[in-house]
């Protein structure tokens, strides 16, 4: 075989595992084929592993064989995390890509066998630049959900200032070095400049904003390798970079509408901060609460209850606490769903995945728009770790911060039950006119006890 | 303008636009397994590290070769492996009972 017949065999397994991916994502449409679209993921990119070791660029294995290994190595325990740590392993693995494709990029300008030219110098400092602060940015990411670093938004006067004009060095020295490739020195600067924008991009975001954010992390991780596949004329990086870019955007844009937040705030990163200076004047409202054995009573006599879960539950790890509840009221014939608001959580998709876990069959967990229009029928709506998304003031009250933002109507159940630590506001400091309201009550305590206690009153454990 | 980059911006914007009507049509069920399993299949650019890691020019280039092909091959064997866990885990009531 010579090389340019090997040549076209490579191709074609590159062609073979680009249909591959594409199928994978097909697959993936509903939960009943989601198996097969990671069956043909898995084939698609050992295909195109396999053809790349007999690419005959490849004269020595040994590195290449080393560092699989050590990859497989840090991927499997990386695999095997818990769903609870998910929303951080993702952030992790979106630093891992973006380095990996910032890398490339820097190994490729240094190679150097023919100068480059102006045209590649600016796809080459483009591609790493981006790569870089994605690599930065998701190591913060995962910082704060990890809770190594603190979830509240760090923010200081002249913030957006400093970092667009980090952010504007970055790309003037990217200009520099296309206006004359030979300035070589400029390009560690510009590689350094840019990790530091990673940082200030993500450093003053909060721990609810994450969703969004993770989002916008997958894609520019995405875009970062399709830009690499452009550097090194590889169709198959610039199909999977572009599959994974347009599937972070579009999970970006719909974070964002279900948080209200403009198009624009997606695409420079801006994150209005909510500051809750405008708490002011509290007057003194009542809130009822019940004990659990109250709950128990008001949860049995139900015929349809809706559960709405949200970060609080993740904390305190009450999922399968949550799925007795529902086996116990299942089994005395109540009618118990699910309600999942699009940012519940810290990633898209967070609730569900926690829930199913926890054995919840999947047909019971039902989006905003489904369910809302059920909640004037709900007997019961039990509301664990959830806040703003139920926050009825996002409907009414102009002045709320979150205004406008699209929430879970718990307020139109005939009763509410709300289980929370304390009254004290959520974590955008937002207060919640839900709590006052004459059909609510407070059930106080650590979600997973609490569950637990209302599931032995029912007789359940 | 090279023609290889023109190639390669009509592939762009033709996967981009696949990946958008594909994107579009998954459940919102499995939007974290979505994420996963498009980063395990970015982590294709352990294909360009493989050749860099293997071709043998300078240290530094092996190097930063190799340290790619052990960041994105975790990324490939870690979120396949997560993927398939999280979907497994989806069970409808149907099945449950079996």
């Amino acid at each position: 075989m010579n090389a340019s017949e090997l040549q076209q065999y490579l191709d074609f397994a590159y062609i073979a595992a680009v249909v591959l991916f594409i199928l994978s994502l097909k697959f993936l449409s509903s939960p009943a084929s989601a198996h097969w679209g990671v069956l043909a993921g898995e084939i698609g990119a050992a295909l195109a592993v396999t053809a790349t070791l007999f690419n005959p660029e490849v004269t020595q294995y040994k590195w290449i064989l080393i560092s699989l290994i050590i990859g497989a190595g840090i991927g499997i325990p990386l695999g095997m995390v818990h769903m609870t740590a998910v929303p951080q392993r993702t952030a992790l693995s979106h630093a891992f890509g973006a380095m990996s494709a910032a890398i490339i990029g820097i190994a490729e300008f240094y190679v150097g066998t023919a100068p480059v030219t102006r045209f590649e110098m600016g796809e080459i400092a483009l591609e790493v630049i981006i790569g870089s602060l994605t690599f930065t940015g998701s190591l913060i990411a995962a910082g704060k959900l990890q809770e190594i670093l603190p979830q509240r938004p760090i923010v200081y006067r002249g913030q957006n200032i400093v970092s667009l004009s980090v952010l504007g060095g970055a790309l003037g020295l990217a200009v520099a070095l296309v206006v004359n490739p030979a300035h070589a020195v400029l390009f560690p600067i510009m590689v350094v400049v840019a990790l530091i924008f990673g940082v200030l991009l993500v450093t003053p975001i909060g721990g609810a904003d994450m969703p969004t954010v993770i989002s916008l992390l997958n894609s520019y991780a995405g875009f970062s390798a399709a830009l690499l596949g452009f550097v090194l004329n590889s169709k198959v990086l610039v199909v999977a970079g572009a599959l994974d870019g347009s599937s972070g955007f579009i999970l970006s844009v719909i974070m964002c509408k279900a948080m209200n937040r403009s198009f624009t705030n997606v695409m420079f990163g801006a994150f209005g901060q909510v500051q809750a200076s405008a708490a002011g004047t509290k007057e003194e409202r009542v809130v009822r609460s019940a004990n659990p054995e109250e709950a128990a009573s008001i949860l049995s006599a139900a015929s349809k209850v809706v559960i709405v879960p949200g970060y609080g539950m993740a904390v305190a790890q009450a999922q399968h606490k949550v799925r007795e509840l529902y086996d116990v009221l299942t089994k005395k014939g109540v009618d118990v769903r699910f309600a999942i608001h699009p940012v519940a959580g810290r990633m898209p998709g967070h609730m569900n995945v926690l829930l199913a876990e926890a054995d919840i069959p999947y047909d019971r967990l039902i989006e905003m728009d489904e369910i809302n229009g059920d909640f004037p029928q709900t007997d019961v709506a039990l509301i664990i770790g959830a806040n703003d998304v139920t926050n009825p003031a996002a409907r009414t009250d102009q002045s709320s911060p979150i205004f406008g933002m699209p929430i879970l109507d718990v307020d139109k159940a005939h009763t509410v039950m709300v289980i929370k630590r304390s009254m004290n506001p959520g974590f955008a400091g937002i207060d919640n006119p839900l709590y006052y309201l004459s059909q609510t009550l407070m059930l106080f305590g650590d979600a997973k006890q609490f569950v637990g206690s209302i599931v032995k009153e029912l007789g359940g454990h | 303008m090279p023609a290889d980059f023109i190639s390669n911006l009509y592939v762009f914007i033709l996967a981009g636009f696949v990946g958008f009507e594909l994107i579009k049509r998954v459940s919102p069920l499995l939007h974290t397994p979505l994420m996963s399993l498009t980063n395990a299949l970015d982590a294709i650019v352990v294909v360009a590290a493989i050749i860099i890691a293997g071709r043998h020019e300078t240290p530094l280039t092996t190097l930063l070769g190799a340290i790619a092909v052990a960041a994105s091959f975790s990324n490939m064997v870690g979120g396949f492996l997560i993927t398939d866990r999280m979907i497994r885990m989806f069970k409808s009531r149907g099945s449950k009972q079996s």
